[in-house]
């Protein structure tokens, strides 16, 4: 079943195109790659997919309801309630300790202040972060702030897991620590992952990739 | 993998009996791929026949074998000098993919289509790898490690040419 889908998505930058006809399906529960030389849309791709960016041309599918139709609004409270973000560089919120950063996605969807800090203290330990609640995160080196950033995209169930480059900032010791987190903690919740990655290494994580080129979707053909 | 310098090592490591060296072999170096008896004891014969190791007079025991061998210094000085000495590296490990690349181009047939394919194949390789890394131990890890950065050096020079396939074209229809 798929659960996100791009259709014939266009989006340029100024003059600049960045997708030009992108089609691309998700099955519910997969853990999906999306490949592609720098500059050849995959993250504007991913973005647009989260709704984060609206195409000019196209359509979006969550769960069999228009996505690139919604108001700013309701892009946003689905972007809270079903999706999970994980990025190139974490993007913890310094001023916050590392529990609380874990727990803002349940804070901003309005659970209270105690069983959100419970909800995120229980993926310390399954992240192997134990003792690193009240860290903020300069106290964290780049590996742990980043399985914080990974227990922040999943601690709130996202139906799917968008991820930028998660390793890309990472030593590939650590970026394969946290690739194996990533995927053995979405299967475990049933998530599904869209992973852009330039790195052959992290798209072996996934259970099938596609390769974007000059604005278009290119799925592989296995043998 | 070379069987006779890889026994040699094993045998240096201490003296050992002919099943306990394919046991080892098979452990660390065969990995699915089990080196037959007859081959170990031609090898033996041979080593033996070279002055790199020496038999033991046969020991009491259950099994039909149990002739221990041991290495000799002229077997041990030719292990530490292959330990010691680089691989040779294969510049034209990719000659295969770029005769097959170069011969698409002249004969204008779907290159980037070609690479895609065997990118398709490196990743499922990669993905087989990484699997066997999440599951396994040291040793597999680490050999899993060994074959995915080689795969993932070739996808590397993949990329290369598929960036460059427009000007390969033009070089090879000169």
């Amino acid at each position: 079943m798929t659960i996100i889908e791009a259709r014939g998505v266009e989006l340029a930058f100024g003059r600049t195109p960045a997708l030009r006809g992108a089609d691309l399906a998700v099955r519910a529960g997969e853990i999906l790659a999306v490949m592609g030389p720098s500059g050849s849309g995959k993250s504007t791709l991913l973005h647009c997919l989260a709704g984060i960016l609206v195409p000019q041309a196209g359509e979006i599918h969550f769960d069999g309801r228009r996505v690139d139709t919604l108001g700013e609004n309701g892009r946003s409270a689905l972007r809270r309630d079903r999706f999970g973000f994980v990025f190139q560089f974490g993007q913890l919120v310094p001023e916050l300790t590392a529990e609380e950063n874990v727990a803002l996605p349940l804070l901003l969807a309005g659970t209270r202040r105690e069983p959100a800090l419970r909800a995120a203290r229980a993926w310390f330990e399954r992240l192997g972060l134990d003792g690193l609640e009240r860290r903020r995160s300069g106290e964290l080196s780049g590996g742990q702030a980043q399985r914080v950033a990974l227990a922040r995209g999943l601690v709130a169930r996202p139906r799917v897991l968008f991820a930028d480059e998660p390793t890309g900032s990472l030593d590939s010791l650590t970026g394969e620590q946290v690739m194996d987190l990533l995927v053995g903690s979405a299967r475990a919740e049933g998530t599904t992952v869209v992973v852009v990655t330039h790195e052959a290494r992290v798209a072996a994580y996934a259970d099938r990739e596609v390769i974007v080129r000059d604005g278009k979707v290119t799925s592989l053909v296995h043998p | 993998m070379s069987v006779p310098l890889t026994l040699l090592g094993l045998l240096e490591r201490e003296p050992s009996h002919g099943y306990d060296l394919k046991r080892d072999y098979d452990t660390f170096f065969g990995r699915g791929k089990p080196l037959p008896f007859g081959q170990v004891y031609s090898t033996l014969g041979r080593l033996a026949r070279d002055g790199k190791i020496v038999m033991n007079e046969a020991e009491p025991g259950d099994g039909p074998d149990r002739k221990r061998y041991v290495i000799t210094e002229q077997g041990a000085t030719e292990v530490n000098a292959w330990l010691a000495e680089p691989v040779t590296p294969e510049p034209n490990l990719q000659s295969i993919l770029f005769s097959k690349v170069v011969l698409a181009l002249m004969l204008e047939r779907p290159a980037e289509d070609y690479l895609d394919a065997q990118r398709a194949a490196h990743l499922q390789r990669m993905r087989e790898l990484t699997e066997i890394k999440r599951g396994g131990g040291l040793v597999d890890g680490l050999l899993a490690d060994h074959g995915l950065f080689h795969l993932e050096a070739d996808l590397r020079w993949i990329d290369t040419t598929v960036a460059r396939l427009d000007a390969l074209r033009r070089e090879v229809r000169r």
